[in-house]
């Protein structure tokens, strides 16, 4: 599955990498431990997080997952999206809780 | 795997401690050039990540670092060096879970006590050197086979 259909299926609102909705989607990891992502999500994974500072673009870039979703409706600054603009890392943002974006993905990748 | 290479490709980057916003950069710039040389992506991985969690300790708890690497045809060797507190007892910064960080780095989602136990798992060779109030010296090997 495609970015593309996520960011469709479940209305993300899709902050910076237009190129990204490229990327093949391998599944997903929720957590707000940036070390615990490091260590235990895979390639093409979706990160579900409400961390919205400079450090979750290098964690996402480094891991190459295929996104991060920010939850509850929280807006990263203009700072942190030109640097994911630049590292072409894609974020995207939704009202949704985790517990409920983790059920939307969950159903559309299982 | 063997890389097909004359000399050692090195390289160094200088880390300034609490400087968050160029976090990874030093990680960043290791990746592509391993990637360019060929090395399988999985390996690159776990060097990364290596280099990343280094990177973030000193950047964490330091006044000021650097990172050295030397690429050799079947392996890496990274070495960071800083001029941070030290570490106490050793053995209990390589349990998973301790930390000694403050709560705002905790709240950014560092500090997890995860760090050198991440450092540790993606390392062939691991080696840490620390002097309390002097600093701390993390030399890893990765080997590429």
């Amino acid at each position: 599955m495609k970015l593309d259909d996520v960011v469709k299926e479940i209305s993300l609102d899709l902050k910076t990498c237009n190129s990204c909705l490229n990327n093949q989607v391998t599944g997903a990891y929720v957590s707000d431990l940036l070390s615990d992502v490091m260590a235990n999500s895979k390639d093409g994974n979706i990160w579900i997080t409400l961390q919205m500072h400079m450090n979750i673009v290098a964690v996402a870039g480094l891991n190459n997952l295929a996104g991060i979703v920010v939850v509850g409706g929280r807006q990263p600054d203009q700072e942190i999206l030109k640097k994911a603009e630049t590292e072409k890392v894609a974020i995207m943002t939704t009202p949704l809780t985790t517990f409920e974006i983790a059920g939307r993905l969950y159903q559309m990748l299982n | 795997m063997t890389l097909n290479l004359n000399d050692t490709v090195e390289g160094s980057f200088q880390l300034i401690g609490g400087n968050f916003v160029n976090a990874g950069e030093a990680s960043t710039q290791l990746k592509v050039k391993l990637l360019e040389l060929g090395v399988k992506e999985e390996i690159v991985r776990r060097v990364t990540i290596a280099t990343f969690e280094a990177e973030m300790n000193v950047i964490i708890y330091a006044a000021a670092g650097s990172v050295h690497y030397y690429i050799k045809p079947d392996h890496i060797r990274i070495k960071i060096e800083d001029m941070g507190p030290g570490i106490e007892d050793i053995k209990l910064a390589m349990q998973e879970g301790y930390s000694t960080a403050p709560d705002w780095v905790r709240e950014m989602g560092w500090g997890a006590g995860m760090g050198l136990p991440n450092m540790k798992k993606n390392s062939n060779k691991f080696n840490i050197d620390t002097v309390v109030g002097e600093g701390t010296t993390i030399e890893m090997v990765i080997n590429f086979g």
